[in-house]
């Protein structure tokens, strides 16, 4: 039987009410959102909080929320609300392409995009999404507000920017016309973690050539989206051609590691093809923004 | 720590140590021990419940996390003696053999079918996506969900078919092969 270890445990009523409890607990304190990363590790010891802080009462922090030319999203939206949203998937289909293969339905009607970005698991799929579509992150802390983009706020495997005082609250997307987005990935099973995946967030010119572009990858030994992609990309028509050139700079550039879900030159592999497809997709997507 | 939540209707209250999943609790100091712990890990699915009507992994939901929250279990899909249509749809269709994923299994169907009332098979497989069944395979649960979509409570239909024992015999000749969600 796998119980955490013993642990006392405070439910937050408000975000100020969450920052004065970690405040008062300390980096020994952890917030607990969906849980499904957290319970799994404090059962294996991996994490042994000595106070863990609930802020699933925190339902100012679940929303989806069209502000103007940004869409905001709060960190305790559940993977199943993010899925499910027309909103969403017509903004970022990568969103909803990438929703439907994180963990299983019954995990994604308690995990949440902030739980998901903090963790910061190199297979976990949003970081790349968010990172992709140029996402900023919003941060509270005893010291008020801080705005983070991707770069800053993901450090790598396991780590992030959020200190032990802080709290992620808010995700922001820039919408933008003619853009498209799209996500895929591979796995051996439904739930499992990735083989590998890619995602990538496209705008096209009024002429119809890349006017931006993202790629990133997922569980192929990547943090951040691929650098020089955009410049590849930019100013030329989407087309196969053009899709093999960041497929071979995705292979390039990725840096994944032998394990029991696949060797290097397989997972290099993905990296090109997956790269390709969601590309193709992507661009797709863009120029039917367009037509719309 | 004291909790309260409401099991199955019920108001309950206990005073727990907080590292106690709901799992353990519902099943040890609750009593319901139809809820099944299986991986531990999240999973397999056996452990499932409905909390406010969505199914969740109760090996990964602490107790005190549900606290306040309506759980439902499978000893709550029954009433008044008379079945929920999934659990006669597991019947009729041979849904189960050892049983040992049926009651989460039953408790997913249960909250498909409340939010889509006629899902394809396409929907019953990915919604039973997170769970795992290793007697029977997934043909006989998808099709014992389907029973239940065909026969709602209320509906009259369930009791009919009860009684009618010809429409229990599954039709082999019209099963096609199985291609499990699991690999």
């Amino acid at each position: 039987m796998q119980i955490p270890a013993p642990f006392d445990y405070v439910r937050a009523t408000t975000v100020e009410n969450a920052l004065e409890l970690l405040a008062r607990y300390g980096p020994d304190s952890r917030v607990v959102a969906g849980g499904h990363s957290l319970l799994p590790m404090m059962k294996l010891r991996l994490s042994r909080p000595e106070w863990l802080i609930d802020i699933n009462d925190l339902y100012e922090l679940d929303f989806i929320l069209r502000d103007g030319n940004k869409l905001r999203v709060g960190a305790l939206t559940r993977h199943t609300t993010l899925l499910e949203s027309e909103e969403v998937a017509g903004l970022f289909p990568i969103v909803r392409d990438a929703e439907r293969v994180i963990a299983d339905p019954v995990v994604r009607n308690r995990g949440t995009i902030g739980g998901s970005l903090c963790q910061a698991d190199p297979a976990e799929d949003l970081s790349t999404v968010c990172g992709v579509l140029g996402a900023e992150a919003v941060i509270r802390g005893p010291g008020g507000e801080r705005i983070l983009s991707m770069s800053e706020f993901h450090r790598g495997p396991y780590e992030t920017a959020v200190g032990h005082d802080e709290l992620l609250c808010e995700l922001r997307f820039g919408i933008r016309p003619r853009s498209g987005s799209a996500y895929e990935k591979v796995e051996r099973r439904v739930g499992d973690w990735a083989v590998g995946a890619a995602g990538a967030a496209v705008t096209l010119a009024a002429d119809g050539t890349v006017d931006d572009a993202a790629v990133g990858l997922t569980a192929l030994g990547l943090d951040h989206p691929l650098a020089g992609a955009a410049a590849v990309l930019r100013g030329r028509h989407p087309d196969e051609e053009l899709f093999a050139e960041a497929g071979r700079l995705a292979a390039e550039a990725c840096d994944p590691v032998a394990d029991q879900r696949g060797p290097v030159d397989y997972k290099r592999h993905l990296a090109d093809e997956l790269t390709q497809r969601v590309l193709r997709r992507a661009c797709a997507r863009a120029a039917q923004m367009q037509e719309g | 720590m004291q909790i309260s939540m409401t099991v199955n209707g019920a108001d309950v209250t206990s005073e727990i140590e907080p590292r106690v999943l709901l799992v353990h609790y519902i099943r040890e100091v609750l009593g319901l021990t139809g809820t099944h712990w299986g991986c531990d890990t999240s999973n397999c699915g056996t452990c499932v419940v409905l909390m406010d009507g969505q199914p969740v992994k109760s090996c990964t939901v602490l107790a005190a996390m549900a606290a306040g929250h309506d759980i439902r279990t499978v000893e709550g899909l029954a009433s008044g003696g008379t079945l929920d249509p999934v659990q006669q749809g597991f019947m009729e269709e041979h849904g189960l053999q050892c049983g040992f994923c049926t009651p989460g299994m039953m408790l997913t169907a249960r909250a498909l079918l409340d939010k889509n009332p006629h899902p394809d098979d396409a929907e019953i497989r990915q919604a039973i996506s997170g769970q795992i069944c290793r007697c029977t395979g997934y043909a006989t649960i998808v099709r014992s969900v389907q029973w239940a979509a065909a026969h709602p409570a209320g509906s009259g239909l369930a009791d009919t078919a009860a009684a009618d024992t010809d429409t229990a015999v599954p039709d082999v000749a019209a099963e096609t092969e199985d291609t499990e969600v699991k690999a």
